[in-house]
C-alpha cells in the first residue's frame, strides 16, 4: 500500500517542523546546536525522509533512495560527536520526530483506523531504523576521534632527535607494536631525508621486553632506514634483554651497544669525527 | 556497508598495469588514505595486476569505494580466466627468491592490505580481492 | 621507442628512472647498462629512483638483476633516492634488495662508491665497530 505520508508532510510542513523543533528543544537539543542549525538540519531531514518514503523502499534504509537521509544523519552524528554529546542525545534528533508525525497522521487519517494503523506502523519501523543508524555513525565518529587523538599522542611520544650532524637518535618508550612501528618508521625516514643523516641510533632503554614480535618490528625499522641509506645502531640493551634475545634466537644484525653514549661515540668514529679534550691537548 | 563508487578497468597488457595503478591511486585518494597507505595498496594492486597479465592471460580489475558507518575503504577485485593456481597455500608462501620459485607476489600483497581473499583452481581462473580501510 | 638516459660521472654511470617500467624497457635498460659498463670500464652504477612512487617486485627484481650483472663486471651498484613511503612499503612487502647498497641521494651515492672502490669497504654490507 502506497504511503500518503509524503503528501501530508508537504501539506503541513511548517507546522510539523515547528512541532518537531519544540520536541528537540524540550529534549535539550538547544545545548548542542543553535536554532538556525537545528531548523536547517530538520528541514533537510524531512525532505530526505519524504524522498525515502516515496521510493517505496521502506524495508531497507541502506538503498540509494535513503542516501540523502543517511547523509543528514551522518552530519548530525559527526557534529554531535565532536561536541561531546552522548549517544542518546544524538539519536533524539531522529526519535523526537515520531511524536509530531503521529499527531499529523492521527489528525489526517483519524477516521480510517486501518490506514492509520498501517501508516503509523510503517513510519515507526523506518524511524527506528534511522535512529539506530544514527547511533552507529555516532559510535564510529567517537572511535575516529579517539583514534585520531591516540595517533597524535603516538607521534608526540616518538620524537626523533638530531644528536649531531648526520646522527639521529630515536628513544623508544613503551612497547613497540605494529602501529607504533609505522609511526616510528615514518618519523625516522622523514627525518633522515630532511637532515641527510647517515646514522640512526635506536635506543630501547624504555622498551620493557624484546620478544620475537618486537624484534621483527625493530628489524623492519632498521631495514627501512637502511633503504634510505642510513645505518642503525641499537642502544640501551639491558642485560636481561640481551639474555632474552639470545634465548629466543633473535638476531638484529646490527651493532648494538649498552648505552646511548657508547652508540654515539661509535657513530662519531664511523663518521670520522672525534671529541677532543682541549685542556689536555693544549697543555693548559 | 555502502558502495559509493564502482568502476572496472581491463588488465590485459603491460600498459594496463600502469593504468590500473593510476585508477587505484585515484580511489585511494578519494578514500582519504595517507601517502604510506596509498603506496601500500597501489603496490599490492601492481603485484596482482602483473600476475593477471603474466600468468592469468589477462583479466579485469573492479574498483569499489566503500563506506561503512563513518569510515571509508577501497576494495579491489582482480579476475581472470587463466589456468588458475594449483596450490594456493604454496603460492602464498612463495617469497621473492632471486633464483627459482614463482615469486607470485601474493604473500607480499597480502601483507600490504587489511583483508585478502583468493579463489583459484586449475582450469577455473583466479579471483583475488584486496580490501583496505582507512 | 623511449630510452632511459645513462650519464657518465667519472668512472661511474648514473641512471635516473623516471617512467613506469614495463618488461621491454627493463630489458633494454639492462642491455644498454651492461654495454656501457664494459665500454666505459665503469666501477660504479648509480640508479636514481627518487621519481618512483611505487616500487613493486618487478622493479625490485630488475634492480637485483642489474646489481648482479654489474658485480660480474666488477662494478658496484648503489640505489639512491628511495622515497620514505616506498621504503616502508618494500619492508612490509618483504622484498630484499640483494647485492644492492642504498644511499640517500646522488652525492652520498658517489661518496659510497668511492669508499667501496678506493677504500676497500664491503660492497654489499657494512657492519663494523
Amino acid at each position: 500500500m502506497k504511503s500518503n505520508l509524503p503528501e501530508l508532510i508537504d501539506k503541513h510542513e511548517k507546522a510539523l517542523l515547528a512541532e518537531w523543533l519544540e520536541q528537540q528543544k524540550a529534549a535539550g537539543a538547544g545545548d548542542l546546536a543553535g536554532e538556525e542549525e537545528l531548523r536547517t538540519l530538520s528541514g533537510r531531514f524531512l525532505a530526505a525522509f519524504q524522498e525515502g518514503i516515496r521510493s517505496g523502499q521502506s524495508a531497507d534504509i541502506g538503498t540509494a533512495a535513503w542516501a540523502p537521509a543517511r547523509e543528514v544523519l551522518d552530519d548530525v552524528s559527526r557534529q554531535r560527536a565532536l561536541r561531546g554529546a552522548t549517544s542518546s542525545q544524538t539519536a533524539t534528533f531522529v526519535f523526537s520526530v515520531k511524536s509530531p508525525l503521529f499527531n499529523l497522521l492521527r489528525r489526517e487519517l483519524g477516521k480510517d483506523a486501518e490506514r492509520l494503523a498501517q501508516e503509523t506502523w510503517t513510519t515507526t519501523l523506518i524511524i527506528d531504523k534511522l535512529g539506530l543508524y544514527t547511533t552507529e555513525v555516532f559510535q564510529k565518529s567517537r572511535e575516529d576521534i579517539i583514534s585520531r587523538q591516540q595517533q597524535e599522542m603516538l607521534e608526540l611520544s616518538t620524537p626523533v632527535v638530531q644528536l649531531w650532524e648526520g646522527v639521529l637518535a630515536v628513544p623508544l618508550i613503551g612497547t613497540l607494536d605494529s602501529e607504533r612501528t609505522q609511526v616510528v618508521m615514518e618519523n625516522l625516514l622523514e627525518r633522515i631525508m630532511s637532515s641527510g643523516a647517515d646514522i640512526a641510533i635506536i635506543d630501547i632503554t624504555g622498551v620493557p621486553t624484546v620478544d620475537t614480535l618486537v624484534a621483527q618490528h625493530l628489524l623492519k625499522t632498521i631495514s627501512a632506514a637502511r633503504l634510505m641509506g642510513a645505518d642503525c645502531i641499537i642502544s640501551g640493551i639491558r642485560p636481561q634483554i640481551a639474555q632474552t634475545m639470545v634465548h629466543l634466537g633473535v638476531d638484529l644484525n646490527v651493532v648494538s651497544k649498552a648505552t646511548m653514549a657508547d652508540a654515539f661515540a661509535l657513530a662519531l668514529k664511523r663518521l670520522g669525527q672525534a671529541v677532543v679534550n682541549r685542556a689536555a691537548t693544549n697543555g693548559l | 556497508m555502502i558502495v559509493e563508487k564502482d568502476e572496472a578497468v581491463p588488465v590485459r597488457v603491460g600498459d594496463d598495469v600502469v593504468r590500473a595503478r593510476q585508477a587505484v591511486r585515484a580511489l585511494a585518494t578519494a578514500a582519504g588514505f595517507s601517502l604510506v597507505d596509498q603506496t601500500k595498496i597501489i603496490t599490492a594492486a601492481s603485484e596482482i595486476a602483473r600476475n593477471t597479465v603474466d600468468y592469468g592471460g589477462g583479466g579485469d580489475l573492479r574498483l569499489e569505494l566503500l563506506r561503512d558507518g563513518g569510515r571509508r575503504g577501497v576494495r579491489l577485485t582482480f579476475t581472470d580466466q587463466g589456468p588458475g593456481i594449483a596450490d594456493v597455500e604454496q603460492a602464498l608462501k612463495d617469497g621473492y627468491t632471486s633464483g627459482g620459485g614463482l615469486g607470485l607476489g601474493l604473500g607480499g600483497a597480502r601483507r600490504l592490505v587489511g583483508e585478502f581473499a583468493i579463489n583459484s583452481s586449475p582450469g577455473r581462473g583466479t579471483k583475488v580481492t584486496l580490501t583496505r580501510w582507512k | 621507442m623511449d630510452q632511459i638516459p645513462i650519464l657518465k660521472i667519472g668512472d661511474c654511470l648514473l641512471v635516473s628512472i623516471q617512467v613506469d617500467m614495463h618488461d621491454r624497457l627493463a630489458m633494454e635498460l639492462q642491455d644498454q647498462l651492461t654495454q656501457r659498463i664494459v665500454a666505459t670500464r665503469a666501477r660504479g652504477v648509480m640508479i636514481d629512483i627518487s621519481a618512483l612512487e611505487i616500487v613493486d617486485s618487478f622493479i625490485g627484481r630488475m634492480l637485483n638483476d642489474i646489481a648482479a650483472m654489474s658485480r660480474v663486471l666488477d662494478a658496484v651498484t648503489v640505489v639512491v633516492g628511495m622515497q620514505p613511503a616506498v621504503a616502508i612499503t618494500l619492508v612490509e612487502l618483504g622484498l630484499k634488495l640483494e647485492g644492492v647498497r642504498t644511499a640517500l641521494d646522488v652525492d652520498k651515492g658517489l661518496a659510497l662508491i668511492r669508499r667501496v672502490i678506493d677504500g676497500g669497504e664491503d660492497p654489499v654490507d657494512r657492519r663494523e665497530g
